[in-house]
């Protein structure tokens, strides 16, 4: 039932418990900033923690940037920070 | 075809009414983001632990998806009107199929959200389209992953809840502050502990159970600064309120694991390089000016002052709005939970912010008022015990928005420098550049220094803004209530809807037969 699986970070494996979204799974691993800002090159992560501030974006797979909040990981993600 | 009763929002609320709605034998969707029922109250682990309020909302949950379809991941960006008196619902998701087992609430078998062949029952075929069910028109994006998906129904009910309503000060948008709903929604969510040594700052009750959670998680809590009150926990709001039971555990988790809890201190800046590294911890006289200030060395902060109710769906609407006890807008109801526009209801905190017992029973009454809707009947009806009860709830969550006002102090703690808007980056400075050009309200100084205008329009801003403006906040302006992709938009365009079935709209009587909606109060599926 709850086996971990890996995501990686940055080709960094790190653990997921099912049914984490992809920002819990960095905040456990201790990444909590994975971007920057436009014009401050401020680092972001989470902040309001479910769907509204979008200061969590993160591109996964090559997609385009999603909520890392409201994302559920799944096995073999990458994720690659800004 | 087309629902009876669509209900964006699977919160307390949101279950309620549409399981209330179900159960007497209405077509009845519910859409949320998340990717389990729950809201934000009720939010679970994928394998949740048993607790008495959230296996009963589990259990409302299985029995609305043997009941509806749930689509969970969905984001409704609109809600249209259309000129037959129905409403579209304007979904977007990344969902392929929807996915059974998530703690019993989605994968209903007849469920909206199976990606299917194209043109399915009516969804006209666009490549690549999932139309199936007949309930909805769905739309690839190319390269997104992402699908415009659309719910039509006779009737809405908006559940949408709450979020949190931060306040910007020196230092807030380092990495490891969060909300006190953020902080919360990892643990519910997640079982990740935000941060190793966390300091709770802001204002309302909300702080209390935030503390003993993450504090019984293993968190070092090392206080929770209310900045109102001078009374303390003894005195807390919620023993005056019968509430004594809630108030004494609260303070004898805070008691055991040795969190300090002071009132008239608030977090007034947060300092470190690349995160958080330690907060400025002010004494505050009652209007939040700060009398001292002391350093305290942590990881993590959470903070909230209070909550702003998700409205937006019904402003897009032209729902009428009336300012709650703290002065944010809502949505006007009546005792039946109908807003100002015929076919649309509200439940929960959008109707006025009172916590989930309130929200849950104003989702069942509201379910009620669209039942009777449905079979023709006036729907104002509403039984006397439970109109009484909603009173007691709301009076409860009113005496609590008084307790806990926001103070104009706080503006005192921003410098020049620090960001009132995150998305723009726009610090005080820009903003009184602004005020000083001329602009004296909230959507000039947006307009010349762009606070509000990035990725979260506004929600976390907004608030904020508007005290600088010296305005009351403003009903939100939003057409469009999540970021949609322009190949979202097109691809609407070719699943037009024109299969389907306006004729299979009403209820038959033998669905009508089998419905039964007793005058009981007990709880659905209790």
């Amino acid at each position: 039932m709850s086996s971990l699986f890996h995501i990686t970070v940055d080709g960094r494996p790190v653990p997921v418990e099912p049914g984490q979204t992809i920002g819990a799974a960095l905040h456990a691993a201790g990444v909590r900033s994975w971007r920057t800002t436009r014009f401050g090159g401020r680092p972001r992560g989470l902040f309001c923690g479910i769907g509204v501030c979008f200061d969590c974006l993160i591109s996964v797979n090559g997609r385009e940037p999603e909520r890392a909040c409201l994302l559920e990981a799944e096995p073999g993600d990458e994720v690659r920070t800004a | 075809m087309m629902y009876d009763l669509v209900v964006v929002g699977g919160g307390p609320a949101g279950v309620a009414g549409a399981l209330t709605a179900a159960l007497a034998g209405l077509r009845v969707a519910l859409v949320d983001s998340g990717v389990r029922l729950g809201g934000q109250y009720f939010r679970h682990a994928a394998t949740p632990k048993p607790a008495a309020g959230l296996d009963r909302f589990l259990r409302q949950g299985r029995a609305l998806g043997t009941r509806a379809d749930v689509l969970l991941r969905h984001q409704v960006w609109n809600v249209s009107s259309e000129p037959d008196g129905s409403l579209t619902v304007h979904c977007l998701t990344r969902s392929p199929a929807a996915l059974p087992g998530d703690g019993g609430s989605a994968g209903s078998p007849g469920s909206v959200d199976s990606a299917g062949a194209a043109g399915a029952a009516g969804a006209a075929g666009a490549a690549g389209a999932a139309g199936a069910a007949g309930a909805a028109g769905a739309a690839g994006v190319a390269g997104s992953g992402e699908r415009a998906v659309r719910v039509r129904a006779r009737r809405l009910l908006i559940a949408t809840g709450a979020h949190d309503r931060p306040l910007p000060f020196p230092g807030w948008d380092l990495p490891g502050v969060l909300t006190a709903g953020g902080a919360q929604a990892l643990l519910k969510g997640g079982g990740v502990v935000a941060g190793g040594r966390i300091v709770i700052s802001g204002t309302g009750p909300f702080l209390l159970p935030v503390a003993a959670g993450l504090a019984g998680a293993g968190s070092r809590v090392l206080g929770v600064y209310e900045a109102n009150g001078g009374l303390g926990l003894a005195r807390h709001p919620l023993l005056a309120l019968g509430k004594a039971g809630e108030a004494a555990g609260y303070a004898a988790a805070l008691a055991r694991y040795r969190v300090p809890y002071r009132t008239r201190q608030a977090v007034v800046a947060a300092h470190g390089k690349h995160e958080v590294e330690a907060v400025t911890v002010a004494r505050l006289d009652k209007d939040w000016n700060v009398l001292a200030t002391r350093v305290v060395e942590c990881d993590t902060v959470a903070v909230g002052y209070g909550f702003v109710p998700q409205i937006e769906l019904g402003t897009q609407l032209g729902c009428r709005t009336r300012p709650d006890v703290d002065g944010g807008p809502v949505l006007d109801v009546d005792e039946a939970l109908r807003t100002s526009v015929p076919g649309v209801w509200a439940a929960g905190e959008p109707a006025g912010v009172g916590g989930w017992r309130l929200a849950e029973l104003e989702g069942r009454i509201a379910g009620r008022s669209i039942v009777a809707d449905a079979r023709g009947a006036v729907s104002g009806e509403v039984a006397p015990v439970i109109g009484r009860r909603r009173e007691r709830w709301r009076a409860f969550g009113e005496a609590l928005q008084r307790a806990y006002p926001v103070k104009p102090g706080w503006q005192g703690w921003l410098r020049a420098d620090t960001l009132v808007c995150r998305c723009e980056e726009v610090p005080l400075a820009r903003v009184r550049e602004a005020q000083a050009l001329g602009a004296t309200d909230a959507r000039s100084v947006k307009l010349l220094a762009r606070p509000g205008m990035g990725w979260c329009q506004g929600r976390i801003c907004g608030y904020a803004v508007s005290c600088l403006t010296g305005e009351p906040p403003q009903p939100p302006r939003r057409p469009i209530a999540q970021p949609v992709t322009l190949g979202a938009l097109a691809s609407l365009a070719d699943t037009d809807l024109t299969g389907t079935d306006l004729a299979d709209t009403s209820l038959t009587d033998a669905e009508l037969a089998g419905t039964d909606l007793t005058g009981t109060d007990d709880p659905p599926a209790h």
